[in-house]
């Protein structure tokens, strides 16, 4: 009858994955709370003045990472500088002229081909590319570049999505009206895919900063302070391939802390920004 | 054999289910008619207490089965689900082979010899009227059987379970008429071993195959008595405008 | 007049149409450039010995390239690290998409995606400074660099892949399945196990095959954790996989050694292109139901 209640071998089981779901569950995110706290206490206390507004010196013996601070910024910006109207124009390409079946399925293999290939392996042809055969040095602008390739699968795909949701009815409006396709085009679905192209950028944005493995050979390892496009032209360190080199070659590990913990703060940040952006344009989108 | 005593629903502040009080027989077939949104289905889902999974969901009243509340403190949801089972609107069977759909129930109480779930499996179809036309393709995938199929499948997987009462939420509305046709002879077979409560919105139906018919109206139990008598002489002025086709 | 706005259009459409070929060049161009430089060196030390060969001494006065250490610490490497980390990615994954509350949910998703966002090299010198002592005193070994330590960062990894790729194959689970599980009298937890698992099956191996892939290209980390010697793979012992192989020497390779090192990167190339492929797989078969 209904008062009986399921057996005890049943319960068991329930019992059980219930424990192993909610233990999995808080290791996980314990993990995460872990990591970030042992960064930031171990870095926090090391982040001082002169570490962030100098250049490392052999000569006095100090350790400074304004070079690699500076050296995020330029590689960041001179990466999205090119990817987002790459990654753009494929993702325009994709949702507003492509008819040919066939090549968009091409092309959208070849965009997860390459967001599945290793940063190292990124790293190695840039190299071998961009730095020998272009003969552009190892240099942030071959990091930079490298990095492009890597990103273009990000922002291909955030732009596609929010091309998506850009109603046809929009399109067939400005049609109506007599508006060539270009026309349609720049008026009406470049305006609406700026919040893909927002999210694509914060979400490369963060990549780049976490990368190191695709710069060790292209970007190299210098540490000077230089101007943005003097900076480009050079080889140079950004903070995760000098936190690297801190701590494995040199075995510093307060500065490598230190780097780490800003490290930690900017991504931080750039899941908060990503998160905002995110709330924003689906408000955008409701209302 | 299932007695509703003052039964009230809300969806959070919303009412849904106004008082209701009904009498259902044991071994019999009895139809919840009514327009859509009446609360026929809201009744339908809290015999078996499927509404539990909506959050928000409040009940007062009570409902006895076999002279137990199925709301009462001590009362397991899932043995009550099992004697309680349920055929849904669209069919549902499981993204597994026939064989597995029809022994998940057993297996989840609990059997696990082969031998026995050899013999459920295959009562449970004949049951359901489906045996002969699966049983040399049970390994294979139940989503490719017809919609008609499907449904007769759902109704064999829960006579594995081997319950009393049968819920059936407009069990017919996807099919075509033939795979309906054999639903409802179906329907009639099972009542020798089983009390059946179905929910309909095609009145025919209703006529075809009831014993007692409920007629809900805005979360009302409006009248309910006999097939025969609702349909050929309904006492209330809106089960009539409602049978012959007025509104709904 | 018209001819000349009918020329602007097609100019443009022909310039959304390279902008659309990009990705598909830059496919061939990292395909053909890992070809032609892998190549030469395969050729010179024979593809068996290359491959099968279980020395590796780059940099001896008779050099030895067998890179069968680096393919079977990869592989020894991605196994355990799946072993690790999948068990914990799929039960987080089932806890965040079926039982645990929305604002346990999305306090959740947010620590997973931080960690997703974490610099590999953060989580090197992490395991570099807590997991590599910590092995050394645990198991009483010279040296915690080692294969366990590499295993276990990977591990760490590759959960955020694994829990948002079966988070989204479990939530389009049909709830049709789930009502039709509970009105059997399963309780919720055996429906989410028994029903919404199987069927969600394709999507949680796709999160798998996103796993191994992870695990197998990831460098920096392994490199700050692994010890990097080239031994044949041992949980405790320093062993080299076939990203830090290329990474390590790198820098001051040449001749031979250094296009040793491509063909290196070629075999890792393969792995991925062949893991790339059973994903594929698995992400169609799941988006067919």
């Amino acid at each position: 009858m209904a008062k009986n209640s399921i057996s005890a071998k049943r319960k068991g089981y329930i019992g059980l994955m219930r424990a192993l779901m909610v233990l999995s569950a808080a290791l996980t995110c314990a993990l995460v709370l872990f990591m970030i706290a042992y960064v930031l206490a171990k870095g926090l206390p090391h982040i001082t003045w002169g570490l962030l507004a100098t250049a490392p010196s052999y000569m006095q013996d100090t350790v400074g990472i304004l070079p690699d601070i500076l050296n995020t910024v330029y590689i960041i910006i001179a990466t999205l500088a090119v990817v987002i109207p790459l990654g753009a124009g494929a993702a325009v390409y994709l949702t507003e002229y492509a008819a040919n079946k066939r090549l968009v399925a091409v092309i959208e293999y070849a965009a997860e081909t390459l967001s599945g290939i290793p940063s190292i392996i990124y790293g190695l042809v840039g190299m071998l590319f961009f730095c020998e055969f272009l003969n552009m040095q190892t240099s942030l602008l071959a990091g930079a570049l490298t990095l492009v390739i890597m990103n273009l699968p990000t922002v291909m795909r955030t732009t596609q999505e929010s091309l998506k949701t850009v109603p046809q009815s929009y399109r067939e409006g400005a049609f109506g009206l007599g508006a060539g396709k270009w026309r349609v085009i720049r008026t009406v679905v470049l305006p609406g895919c700026i919040d893909g192209v927002i999210t694509g950028c914060i979400l490369s944005a963060g990549r780049i900063l976490g990368e190191s493995a695709a710069l060790l050979f292209t970007a190299g390892v210098a540490h000077v302070v230089n101007g943005f496009f003097a900076g480009l032209a050079g080889s140079g360190a950004t903070l995760t391939v000098a936190l690297y080199f801190y701590a494995k070659e040199r075995g510093d590990f307060e500065t490598a802390f230190a780097i780490a913990a800003i490290l930690m703060l900017l991504t931080l940040l750039i899941n908060l920004l990503a998160w905002l952006v995110g709330a924003l344009c689906k408000r955008r989108r409701n209302v | 054999m299932i007695t509703v005593n003052d039964l009230c629903l809300w969806y959070g502040s919303a009412q849904a289910l106004h008082h209701i009080n009904m009498a259902i027989p044991e071994k019999s077939i009895t139809a919840l008619i009514g327009p859509s949104g009446c609360g026929k289905s809201t009744f339908l889902k809290t015999l078996n207490r499927m509404n539990d999974l909506i959050p928000g969901v409040k009940i007062s009243g009570e409902v006895l089965y076999n002279g137990e509340n199925i709301f009462a403190p001590g009362v397991d949801v899932n043995m009550l689900r099992k004697e309680i089972g349920m055929a849904f609107q669209k069919p549902n069977p499981f993204p597994m082979s026939i064989y597995d759909n029809i022994a998940y129930g057993p297996r989840t109480h609990g059997i696990t010899s082969r031998i026995q779930l050899d013999d459920i499996v295959e009562r449970s179809l004949r049951g359901a009227a489906i045996w002969d036309e699966v049983k040399d393709r049970l390994k294979k995938n139940a989503h490719g059987l017809s919609g008609g199929q499907q449904q007769r499948l759902c109704i064999a997987r829960a006579l594995a379970v081997e319950p009393d009462v049968i819920l059936m939420d407009e069990p017919t509305s996807a099919l075509d008429p033939i795979s309906t046709s054999k639903i409802e002879e179906l329907a009639i077979s099972l009542k020798e071993k089983y009390t059946i409560i179905i929910v309909t919105h095609n009145m025919q139906q209703a006529v075809r195959i009831s014993d007692k018919t409920a007629f809900f109206l805005l979360g009302e139990m409006i009248e309910y008595d006999d097939t025969e008598k609702i349909f050929a002489m309904p006492r209330d002025k809106r089960t009539e405008d409602y049978i012959t086709g007025r509104f709904g | 007049m018209k001819n000349r706005k009918q020329l602007a259009e097609n100019a443009v459409h022909g310039v959304f149409l390279l902008l659309g070929l990009i990705t598909v060049g830059c496919v061939l161009l990292i395909t053909v450039y890992l070809i032609i430089s892998g190549i030469p060196a395969i050729r010179q030390i024979g593809l068996f010995n290359f491959l099968f060969g279980r020395e590796w001494a780059s940099t001896a006065a008779e050099p030895a390239f067998g890179i069968l250490p680096f393919i079977l610490t990869s592989i020894y490497g991605t196994v355990g690290a799946i072993i690790l980390g999948v068990p914990v990615g799929f039960m987080t994954a089932v806890y965040l998409a079926k039982v645990a509350p929305p604002r346990v949910k999305a306090a959740a998703a947010h620590a997973v995606s931080l960690l997703a966002g974490i610099p590999s090299v953060v989580c090197g010198l992490i395991g570099m400074r807590v997991l590599v002592p910590g092995i050394r005193a645990l198991f009483n070994v010279p040296d915690g660099a080692s294969l366990l330590a590499a295993i276990i960062v990977l591990a760490v990894m590759i959960l955020p892949s694994i829990i948002n790729v079966s988070i989204t194959a479990l939530e389009a689970v049909p709830k049709e399945y789930e009502e039709a599980s509970l009105a059997l009298g399963a309780t919720p937890v055996e429906t989410y196990f028994r029903v919404s698992v199987p069927a969600a099956k394709s999507g949680i191996a796709a999160a798998v095959v996103l796993g191994v892939g992870r695990a197998v290209g990831e460098a920096m980390a392994v490199m700050m954790v692994a010890g990097n010697a080239a031994n044949m793979p041992s949980l405790f012992e320093s062993v080299r996989f076939l990203t830090t192989a290329v990474a390590s020497e790198m820098s001051y390779s040449g001749g031979l050694q250094r296009q040793a090192l491509f063909s290196i990167a070629l075999v890792l190339f393969l792995f991925i292109m062949l893991i790339n492929a059973v994903l594929n797989f698995f992400l169609k078969r799941s988006k067919e139901k």
